[in-house]
């Protein structure tokens, strides 16, 4: 049951495959391929903020798959019929994490190398760039998640969504930028303990938010 | 259709949408082979009975007993909108571990419609289409909420056929309808008779 859910669920958000979903990574490049622009082509100036700029880039293209996560399943009363059969929402939940993270944590990843390339970032600096990202994408996979459902049941809850999302991922933008200025290994571990903390919550808060978006 | 038989029962239930109570005192007993017709106006509360008889919300009062796995049907297909509806039916089959899916499809006259994504399909199609989701499930309760809006008449008779045949093989059925279903020995059960009599009740 919950190898056939993610598999339906990753059909649905898994880039080149679900309707637009590869837009938080084109997105992602994106900003990356611009920020050159901006600032003029000083390499050094580029190899010392780049790296902040693909958080931030991570960060944004985080919020653009929210608004389909959770509400849409709601509407089509996918939840209530997996309810009938036995399910907690907190087990809904879980899956949908994975398989949300699994569609935009690994692309965003990947997708670093090119953004990396572009913006100058090489040696020890792109090495703790990735391992930042491979932390701390579950972790806001899992604010989104939880904003998500949060959101879900509201009418504005698509532009609200980027609002919550901003200052509860500020932690994991803090640590992971931060490691890169330092270049230390402390500031990872940080962003890895905080990912770690938000996975290990969000199933919880996001199935009573949508056990609570029922009684409405 | 299983071991062991299946309840349905209700006891001194009420439920409210916003701050108005709905319904209160409401009580009822439904064994195997039981077929139940909710009636009442648009507002009445069908829905949220059946939604509370689900489990799916908590009832303001009262509780709800059941006996074997519930199907549902109201005006939510479940179904991926962006996927031919073969394939949508076809997550619901596998979950449920449905053989004779082909025959499910060709009872409801799905057939022809298994390559068209959900979305594209009328009213009355994406009705069929949660029926056979739903006798797909092949659980002993069914609450069907408004199983009969936007069909056509060859399709309403489908519905009674298939809930005299749920009900001959022991299933419980609940159904709310504003049209009248040809099931012999069901039961009517009208909401607006649990109704708060005035607002007193409330307080």
């Amino acid at each position: 049951m919950i190898a056939a859910l993610i598999r339906r669920d990753l059909a649905q958000f898994f880039p080149f495959t679900g309707s637009g979903a590869a837009l938080p990574v084109v997105f992602f490049v994106a900003v990356a391929m611009l920020f050159p622009f901006a600032v003029g082509p000083d390499a050094n100036l580029m190899a010392r903020t780049g790296g902040g700029v693909v958080w931030i880039a991570a960060l944004l293209a985080a919020i653009l798959p929210l608004e389909k996560l959770v509400a849409r399943d709601i509407e089509l009363g996918f939840f209530d019929q997996l309810k009938l059969r036995g399910m907690a929402e907190e087990a809904m939940m879980a899956v949908r994490l994975v398989a949300h993270w699994l569609s935009f944590g690994p692309p965003l990843v990947l997708a670093t190398f090119p953004a990396a390339a572009l913006l100058k970032i090489e040696g020890e600096t792109f090495q703790i760039l990735l391992l930042g990202l491979i932390a701390g994408t579950p972790g806001l996979a899992a604010i989104g998640l939880m904003i998500a459902a949060l959101t879900a049941s509201l009418r504005a809850g698509a532009a609200l969504s980027g609002l919550l999302l901003i200052p509860l991922a500020l932690p994991i933008l803090i640590f992971g930028a931060g490691s890169l200025a330092r270049q230390d290994q402390v500031s990872l571990g940080f962003v890895a303990a905080i990912s770690l903390a938000l996975v290990a919550l969000a199933p919880f808060a996001a199935g009573a938010a949508i056990r609570a978006a029922r009684e409405n | 259709m299983q071991a062991l038989s299946p309840v349905l029962s209700a006891h001194d239930l009420a439920c409210r949408r916003g701050d108005r109570l709905l319904f209160r005192r409401l009580s009822f007993t439904l064994g195997a082979g039981a077929a139940c017709h909710v009636t009442g106006a648009n507002g009445a509360g069908k829905t949220t009975l059946i939604r509370a008889l689900a489990g799916l919300t908590m009832p303001y009062a009262g509780e709800v007993r059941r006996e074997g796995a519930l199907g549902l049907l109201d005006e939510r297909t479940g179904l991926d909108p962006d996927l031919p509806l073969g394939r949508a039916l076809a997550f619901w089959f596998a979950l449920d571990g449905v053989v004779e899916a082909d025959a499910i499809m060709t009872r409801l006259r799905l057939d022809a419609l298994a390559e068209v994504p959900v979305r594209y399909l009328s009213t009355g199609q994406k009705k069929r289409a949660a029926l056979a989701r739903m006798v797909g499930q092949q659980a002993p309760i069914w609450l069907l909420d408004e199983p009969l809006s936007g069909l056509d008449t060859a399709s309403q008779g489908l519905v009674s056929a298939l809930v005299r045949e749920h009900c001959t093989g022991g299933g419980i059925a609940l159904i709310a309808s504003h049209q009248p279903l040809n099931v012999p020995g069901m039961t009517s059960l009208a909401i607006e008779d649990y109704a708060p009599a005035d607002q007193d009740e409330d307080a």
